[in-house]
């Protein structure tokens, strides 16, 4: 058990579903930490039994070395709330896709400084990457200077209208 | 699942694993090195993929032997002996020039992409899951490679030249991908991996008309492939050699 715990009072109520949501919905990601990992829609369920919870967790990018700092940070967070069983899993299905972005995460991301995903919906991905909406002016006007960018889930552009370089979230 | 049909899975998912692993760990072998920085970037993400995908493949398989799937891939990938690797050839080759790099990810890219597209609807759930999951990340490096193979082809008379020479040498080698692994039939009748013989159709019309159209026309035919993913090349001696040192020197380690 990590020092940051604080160990739970005998006479501690368990958290509700509810505070547990809330509270992993306060742990950000780590490489973007204007969202939290239940705005990215990384967190998918949540289960109570007794002092055990079960959560269960989707990965991003299947090579995306943060997984395992968001699961360590998860895992944090429940001992912290109390839980002394706790069991994290990774799901697979459905396959995670940047349409499970929460709308207000997406927001967020924009006032970081990086665009949004464009919306998927069924569309094909491939052509979607080349659309982009300049974060810092709004422009449509730029142009995609690398497919990959600093972390899997980003690709690299300039605007021409302010000329400014910006990230974009990519769509998969 | 009877045990005949569990021991072709064991090595089917080996085989898919291991080609993964060696491609991500040649690719990352561009950090630093690129031609250009948007290069050092997209094959450092590209490495990161591969070495993601060969991690899900592997914990699959822990998950079929009844193992740790946290210490099971690390375990295979640092600790196993280079007769036990059941990697294609083509993937443990030198990471040779830019050109050489292009050329393989782009056939390794169609190939995977050609099996994953019949593994999505596999009869046997996990298999499923990981194709549906990875296959999205592949379309996105074969747009990459693809886009490559047109601008070296169709570019200088030295990068022409470069990627004629690749894809000369590395052309042979892409049989064994298509080639079936010990009772693979077993598994196509059980509705668990594609065909071989069809995903190697799928993939060989559109690269030869992509490529043809890079100025760069394959080679008739596919050579016989006449050895097993337990044969391989010195490449892959050197490369485990390196790879493995660090793990082999401190077993237990952690950083």
């Amino acid at each position: 058990m990590s020092t940051e715990t604080t160990p739970p009072t005998d006479d501690a109520q368990a958290p509700t579903l509810d505070q547990v949501w809330q509270a992993l919905g306060e742990v950000a990601d780590p490489e973007i930490p204007v969202v939290s990992l239940v705005e990215l829609g990384v967190v998918r369920d949540v289960t109570i039994e007794g002092e055990g919870v079960t959560v269960k967790m989707t990965p991003t990018f299947s090579g995306c070395p943060a997984m395992h700092v968001m699961r360590e940070d998860v895992e944090k967070r429940l001992r912290e709330l109390g839980f002394t069983e706790i069991d994290v899993q990774m799901v697979l299905s459905p396959p995670w896709s940047t349409d499970m972005i929460a709308p207000e995460a997406r927001e967020k991301l924009r006032g970081f400084g990086i665009a949004p995903p464009p919306r998927i919906d069924g569309g094909d991905m491939i052509t979607l990457i080349e659309v982009a909406t300049c974060p810092h002016c709004g422009s449509k006007d730029a142009k995609m200077q690398n497919a990959f960018g600093p972390t899997l889930c980003r690709t690299i552009w300039t605007c021409n209208s302010c000329t400014q370089p910006f990230e974009q979230f990519k769509p998969i | 699942m009877n045990p005949e049909i569990k021991a072709a899975l064991r090595g089917k998912l080996l085989a898919m694993a291991d080609d993964d692993l060696l491609l991500g760990h040649r690719n990352s072998e561009w950090t630093g090195h690129a031609p250009i920085l948007e290069e050092d970037i997209a094959f450092a993400n590209i490495a990161l993929d591969e070495i993601g995908h060969a991690k899900l493949w592997y914990e699959i398989l822990a998950d079929l032997e009844g193992e740790d799937r946290e210490t099971y891939p690390d375990r295979l990938v640092f600790h196993r002996l280079t007769s036990a690797w059941r990697s294609a050839q083509i993937t443990e080759l030198d990471k040779g020039d830019f050109a050489f790099t292009i050329v393989r990810q782009y056939l390794c890219d169609t190939a995977e992409l050609a099996r994953l597209e019949g593994l999505r609807t596999s009869s046997y759930t996990p298999v499923a899951e990981v194709a549906n999951k990875i296959i999205a990340e592949e379309h996105y490096h074969h747009r990459h490679t693809r886009a490559w193979v047109r601008r070296l082809g169709l570019g200088t008379e030295e990068s022409h030249e470069r990627m004629e020479r690749a894809l000369h040498n590395l052309w042979p080698f892409t049989a064994q991908l298509f080639a079936p692994v010990p009772d693979e039939a077993l598994l196509v009748e059980a509705g668990i991996v594609p065909d071989p013989q069809a995903v190697k159709e799928a993939w060989e019309g559109p690269v030869r008309a992509w490529l043809a159209e890079c100025n760069l026309p394959a080679p008739e035919g596919l050579p016989p492939v006449n050895i097993g993913r337990e044969i391989h090349t010195e490449h892959l001696v050197t490369l485990l050699g390196e790879m493995q040192s660090v793990a082999r020197l401190v077993p237990e380690g952690v950083w």
